[in-house]
């Protein structure tokens, strides 16, 4: 595991923020962290840096405390947005960046090339669009390959296309193997990116798996004539409107049962749900 | 090392380093020389300093106390904002989340910021000193005056006016982490520097307990060690201790301000 938490928590006066939170990031995988705004998931990253001190329980990143010297070392990070000096170019910010974190200038031109970033550089950070900002701060998480990347929100302010880039950005990185955390509230976002998802809501972890497990298993959507009579003769059927939902089979065998037996069937497709309807169901429920 | 090759980098390319520099160098300039040169060539005398007094006043020989009567009230106003911008500024810039994020202990971090507004500060110090002796001798030169280079006795003005400088240094950083932000940090100085210490001078005069105060606060040491190595006739500058007295002082606030900064940096959260 490179990120494991034990019932991590922190509290502000009476309120619990991150609640006894338990999670772990494997080595390889691309992590979501989902959970609406306000949930504590900036909080819980804050705390696995050590920029936030945790009322109770424990973390580990990379086998170590967070916040030492060598646990953030081996950590790349963005957190709610990039952090730079507005009057240094791009590649200055990166220097006094990699300076601290003991990379030289190769390392700052290779980081910049990865993000595509080493044309516009020279440019003062101020006048970069949300877009190129949001790329420099992944540039700066990356300086120094880092094992772990933590990015918190990295598509927050962009747009459609800006969003786009991110994502390819981050696909690119998790082909090339790099582990990420990534932090979202975007349902789509995390879907399309992550191996598997932490959803926190009110502070609570309240499920921690594979995208395709928190989906659970999909369905079939029959609609047949009569449909009482497809209801009786497939079996753990469900009838929901004038359709049925039956539990994903082999959809040919049930069409030729209904057939065998007399019943028009007038439409069967697959019915899975989005992993934004789950979360609603989940984060609804908490 | 590498916090302060950091913090020193982005200090260099700061224009508000070069702007605030270059402010206090003017003034130093203006008031060192520009308006003392005019009074002594046909100006009104209302201080009624004596021409012998404005003449000794430019020498290149007491550049040092030229350079160190300018410190305990504007040049150590100055030092205070750059202290307190270059450590507030870092709360909202959102860049001190990326330097507790990049590897160093909070301490190497907190370090570096000192160290590299330690090297500015002496280089500030230096440049005025510089600037002053170069005024001295031209306006020597020009008013053919017999004139000589500062004896030693210049290196303990420097060594006060330093000092003094990483007092106003601290003040600015334990301020701008207090804050956790530029503006107030700046606001709160000035006032303090220019204002605070001022009235409570003038309270001083009719409270006996105030007056003893008002000598070893923050302004009042600097003013008082600028006094007692020959700094005079400038505001802020006082004669009520002795020399290591003021100097003591001055070295408790810098221990106290920088450890009190370092404290709440390192124990914080950064939210």
């Amino acid at each position: 595991m490179i990120v494991t938490t034990e019932k991590l928590t922190k509290r502000y006066g009476d309120r619990a923020v991150v609640d006894e939170v338990s999670l772990s990031v494997r080595r390889g995988e691309v992590y979501g962290f989902l959970g609406p705004n306000g949930a504590g998931k900036t909080t819980t990253i804050r705390m696995l840096l050590g920029l936030v001190k945790p009322t109770s329980g424990s973390a580990r990143v990379l086998g170590e405390a967070p916040g030492t010297p060598r646990a953030l070392l081996k950590v790349g990070s963005l957190i709610e947005g990039p952090g730079f000096y507005p009057y240094l170019s791009g590649r200055d910010n990166l220097r006094v960046h990699a300076a601290r974190r003991g990379v030289g200038k190769t390392g700052v031109e290779a980081a910049l090339e990865q993000v595509d970033l080493v044309g516009a550089a020279g440019e003062k950070f101020r006048r970069y669009s949300l877009g190129m900002k949001q790329r420099l701060g992944v540039a700066a998480a990356l300086l120094g390959q880092p094992e772990l990347l933590i990015l918190d929100e990295p598509t927050n302010g962009l747009d459609p296309a800006g969003m786009a880039d991110m994502r390819d950005l981050v696909r690119a990185l998790a082909a090339q193997g790099q582990t990420v955390l990534l932090s979202s509230h975007l349902l789509g976002e995390v879907e399309e990116i992550c191996d598997r998802v932490g959803v926190i809501a009110q502070g609570r972890l309240i499920a921690e798996s594979t995208v395709e497990q928190l989906r659970g298993d999909s369905q079939l959507l029959i609609r047949a004539d009569p449909l009482e009579k497809a209801h009786v003769l497939i079996e753990g059927s469900t009838v929901h409107g004038d359709a049925l939902h039956v539990r994903e089979k082999d959809a040919g065998v049930l069409v030729r049962v209904l057939v065998a037996a007399d019943v028009d069937v007038r439409e069967v497709r697959p019915l899975r749900r989005t992993l934004e309807e789950v979360f609603f169901e989940m984060t609804g429920a908490a | 090392m590498g916090s302060v090759k950091a913090e020193l980098l982005r200090l260099w390319k700061w224009p508000a380093t070069w702007v605030l520099i270059g402010v206090w160098l003017v003034m130093t300039l203006t008031f060192g020389y520009v308006f003392n040169y005019l009074a002594l060539n046909g100006g009104t005398n209302t201080r009624s300093m004596s021409q012998q007094q404005l003449i000794s006043a430019m020498q290149p020989e007491n550049v040092g106390a030229a350079v160190v009567r300018g410190l305990p009230m504007f040049g150590g106003a100055i030092i205070l904002v750059l202290a307190a911008l270059a450590v507030g500024s870092g709360y909202g810039w959102g860049t001190w989340k990326t330097t507790l994020t990049a590897g160093p202990r909070r301490v190497s971090a907190m370090a570096g910021t000192l160290g590299a507004l330690g090297i500015v500060v002496v280089l500030l110090v230096a440049l005025t000193f510089v600037v002053n002796l170069g005024a001295s001798i031209t306006v020597a030169s020009l008013e053919g005056w017999d004139w000589s280079l500062p004896g030693l006795g210049v290196f303990k003005a420097l060594g006060a006016s330093l000092l003094i400088a990483a007092m106003w240094t601290g003040f600015g950083v334990f301020l701008g982490v207090v804050t956790k932000g530029p503006a107030l940090a700046v606001g709160l100085g000035l006032m303090w520097a220019i204002v605070t210490e001022n009235l409570l001078r003038g309270v001083g005069s009719l409270l006996g307990p105030v007056e003893s105060l008002t000598k070893v606060l923050p302004g009042g040491s600097a003013g008082n060690l600028a006094g007692a190595v020959g700094g005079s006739g400038a505001p802020g500058v006082l004669t009520d201790l002795s020399g290591t007295t003021a100097a003591l002082f001055l070295l408790g606030y810098v221990v106290v301000f920088v450890g009190a900064a370092t404290f709440l940096k390192v124990r914080r959260d950064l939210v």
